[in-house]
């Protein structure tokens, strides 16, 4: 790729080794601790599934029995119920369905117990390596027919079954990501719903069943086509392992999964964001799940251009710790977005220095490039004008993955054919520009130039200031986000766990082993 | 006196109204007559589809300019917006606490129920504001707390009373399925419950909250699209002084 800033190489690398310090110390935390939802994911990728009469998942009805105990892991209690019980995984998750409390099954041969929990691991392992492998054979058979970059919409009826007629539109008329937004307050539930579901608020509920119907529907589609439609939910919330297992699973092939952004935006408290995100991002990176990280998240609380070095810290700072979960660059899909005011002078330029600058400090990294919603006012026609824009700088400084912005947004939820225009702009934009990255080069010490030099700058002050505090004090402290969160506040902090000293876990040791931790 | 009006395209009174709106059948001339003949049962006198689109098999899309004979009488209407009456501006919200009320003024909040989206709260109530008018957290003779999204209304009205607020905010962005309705409602049930709804000022906002809805629903007021800081800002005040002459 060719480099147009010359940005300095020596404080990208400083920058690295800034977010590796800050990293460092929330890392040895991690691997202290447990929680619920990794117990969970554990056994849901061990074969626990299903639900009881009042909906109540068989992955939460174990881990509640086993609340005082979880320190040795809740993973040996479900395989010794397995032995005890006979018959197949299956027929165990309707027995614990049924009243079956696997907590009260004494404890058998240890030995036994460990070669049938690696028999378990092994078959859920084969069934993820299977989801990759028809996805790789998948986009090998039809390379090259997607656009570059992916175009990327949301659809969000509350049923999936009315989901999967917008997505199928929305394939056929080009999209290459179709993402089903989540129910509104999905991230606070200590559980993942079971089953289809019809009903929910501003968007569907992420279910294993929603997952399957949708990856069915998109594959059929795919092949109607002869291009692959990539599948996107959310790795996000008080379930973050359970829902990349259950992704993993049905070959979802994004999710999007951010270190902070459950600490910043929905009170989740920080050291259970973070024990929860490095399990869910090992499970990814088995997968070959491409995360999306949240930064534009950033920019909708706070000013795009006072704040673009917080958007830059926090790249590092996901990078690192995908880094530290095993994840390849390949899958690290950065976050950005198109959110400067519409009215500020030479506004497009510094779009343009972001996202150039964004592309050359993480050349290998699918950047995901959000559109405007901030200052979408309602008039759809200038709407669709500063879409245009966003869509120009997206092709321009080569953007790997490409949310098409809505000219209703801050109106509706999309309409299908507000849709259509969406990617009829886009494709418009993208093919008339398409060598434009490659023909153009920036003045040297102009504006763009300068602009991406200097969020680099502040970049690295404000990782200086990090570092100097810890990562857990910043927040405290509100350096990100304006938002202040206590170490000990926020939700699902009584769901933490200390592993013990007998804390025995061999689906994580093989999720470190096969993303290369070991 | 009367002044009749219709919608203008290029000349007064043309009546030329733009539309555009999908149809569940495929794209092609019988989908193009069933838009026009669509248009005219809506009372246009004349329509021309001018864009078709097939969006999926059996999805199309349609630009049409329809002729409107309708009009209304322009001094007949009455506007129900919040908003519109002359606000003060930041520096004059200030000097009219510091004149008439002679204290911080305390205000509180929250995205309430389940409602995820910080994006109304924070416009009004952050430091930096938006699209050009300062939030709350600017003014110096305002006390502020924003307590973010997903505030159960139980404990948004226990805080209020902590820290003795003068005004509270209810933020509702999530509108599907009417939710904000019932929430909305709840709060102000249960501030009627424990007998202290009179103690507060209390303020709906969202993009699509009315000043109408939201007094129907027994808030104080309403604040809707392309409202600011500012607006809330001026009828906390005025609303305040009025309650303190009572």
């Amino acid at each position: 790729m060719k480099e147009k800033l010359g940005l300095s190489r020596d404080r990208i690398a400083e920058a690295r080794e800034l977010a590796e310090r800050i990293c460092a110390p929330v890392m040895d935390f991690v691997e202290a601790h447990s929680s619920v939802t990794v117990e969970r994911a554990t056994l849901r990728l061990a074969g626990a599934d299903d639900a009881n009469a009042d909906g109540v998942p068989v992955p939460n009805l174990v881990v509640d029995r086993l609340r005082d105990r979880l320190e040795d892991g809740a993973l040996k209690w479900y395989v010794n119920a397995l032995l005890r019980q006979g018959g197949t995984v299956e027929s165990l998750n309707r027995k614990i369905a049924e009243g079956l409390d696997v907590s009260s099954v004494p404890l058998g041969d240890e030995k036994a117990v460990r070669a049938r929990a690696d028999e378990l691991v092994d078959r859920g392992f084969a069934r993820i390596r299977a989801a990759r492998e028809r996805r790789d054979a998948m986009r090998a058979e039809w390379k090259g027919r997607n656009n570059d970059p992916l175009l990327y919409l949301i659809v969000a009826t509350g049923n999936i079954h009315e989901d999967v007629k917008q997505a199928k539109a929305a394939a056929a008329q080009g999209a290459d990501v179709i993402a089903v937004i989540r129910t509104t307050a999905q991230s606070l539930l200590d559980y993942v719903p079971y089953g289809a579901t019809t009903e929910g608020f501003g968007g569907t509920y992420a279910t294993q069943e929603n997952f399957r119907i949708m990856r069915a529907a998109l594959d059929g589609e795919a092949e109607r086509q002869q291009r692959y439609i990539l599948l996107t939910n959310y790795a996000s919330g008080l379930c973050m392992p359970e829902i990349a297992a259950m992704g993993a699973l049905e070959r979802l092939d994004m999710m999007l999964n951010d270190s902070m952004y459950g600490i910043l935006f929905r009170d989740i408290n920080m050291y259970r964001t973070f024990v929860d995100q490095k399990f869910s991002r090992m499970i990814n990176a088995v997968a070959g799940i491409i995360i999306n990280t949240g930064e534009d998240n950033y920019l909708t609380t706070s000013d795009a251009y006072e704040k673009a070095h917080t958007v830059l810290a926090s790249q590092f700072l996901n990078e690192r710790f995908g880094f530290a979960a095993g994840l390849p660059a390949g899958l690290l899909g950065l976050g950005h977005a198109f959110e400067l005011d519409p009215t500020m002078r030479n506004g497009f330029l510094y779009e343009l220095a972001q996202a150039q600058m964004a592309r050359e400090i993480f050349p290998d990294h699918p950047l995901k490039y959000m559109p405007p919603t901030k200052f979408m006012s309602g008039d759809i026609f200038r709407g669709l004008v500063m879409d245009s824009m966003f869509n120009f700088v997206s092709k321009a400084t080569n953007q790997g993955i490409h949310l098409l912005g809505m000219l209703t947004e801050a109106i509706h939820t999309p309409f299908m054919m507000d849709r259509f225009i969406a990617v009829d702009n886009a494709k418009y934009v993208m093919n008339s520009i398409a060598d434009f990255h490659d023909e153009v080069e920036f003045r040297k010490d102009g504006i763009i130039v300068r602009r991406a030099r200097d969020v680099l700058e502040e970049t690295i002050g404000f990782m200086k200031e990090i570092a100097g505090v810890s990562l857990f004090d910043s927040i405290e402290k509100g350096m990100f986000a304006d938002v202040k969160r206590p170490k000990d506040g926020g939700k699902g902090l009584d769901g933490l766990v200390k592993k013990g000293p007998a804390y025995y876990n061999p689906l994580e040791t093989r999720l470190k082993n096969e993303a290369g931790l070991r | 006196m009367s002044n009749i009006v219709r919608p203008y395209g290029d000349t007064l009174d043309d009546g030329k109204v733009q539309l555009s709106f999908t149809l569940p059948v495929p794209d092609g001339a019988k989908g193009r007559e069933a838009a026009r003949k669509l248009v005219l049962s809506w009372g246009f006198k004349d329509c021309e589809v001018v864009h078709s689109n097939p969006l999926a098999d059996e999805f199309s899309f349609y630009i049409a300019y329809g002729k409107s004979e309708a009009s209304i009488d322009y001094e007949s209407v009455v506007a129900d917006e919040a908003t519109e009456a002359a606000y003060l501006s930041m520096d004059e919200v200030n000097e009219f606490i510091k004149a008439k009320i002679g204290r911080k003024v305390v205000v509180v909040g929250a995205c309430t129920g389940f409602d995820a989206h910080t994006v109304g709260i924070d416009a009004i109530m952050n430091m930096k504001g938006y699209n050009h008018h300062f939030g709350l957290e600017r003014y110096t003779e305002l006390e502020t707390y924003n307590l973010g999204a997903q505030v159960p209304n139980e404990k948004l009205i226990e805080f209020a009373q902590k820290v003795n607020a003068d005004a509270i905010l209810v933020s509702q962005v999530v509108t599907q399925k009417e939710v904000h309705v019932s929430n909305m409602t709840q709060f102000v049930e249960l501030l009627e419950a424990k007998g202290i709804r009179n103690r507060f000022i209390c303020i709906a906002g969202g993009p699509r909250i009315g000043n109408k809805l939201a007094v129907e629903l027994g808030y104080d007021v309403g604040f809707g699209k392309g409202s600011y800081a500012d607006h809330v800002a001026t009828f906390i005040v005025r609303k305040l002084v009025e309650k303190m002459g009572n």
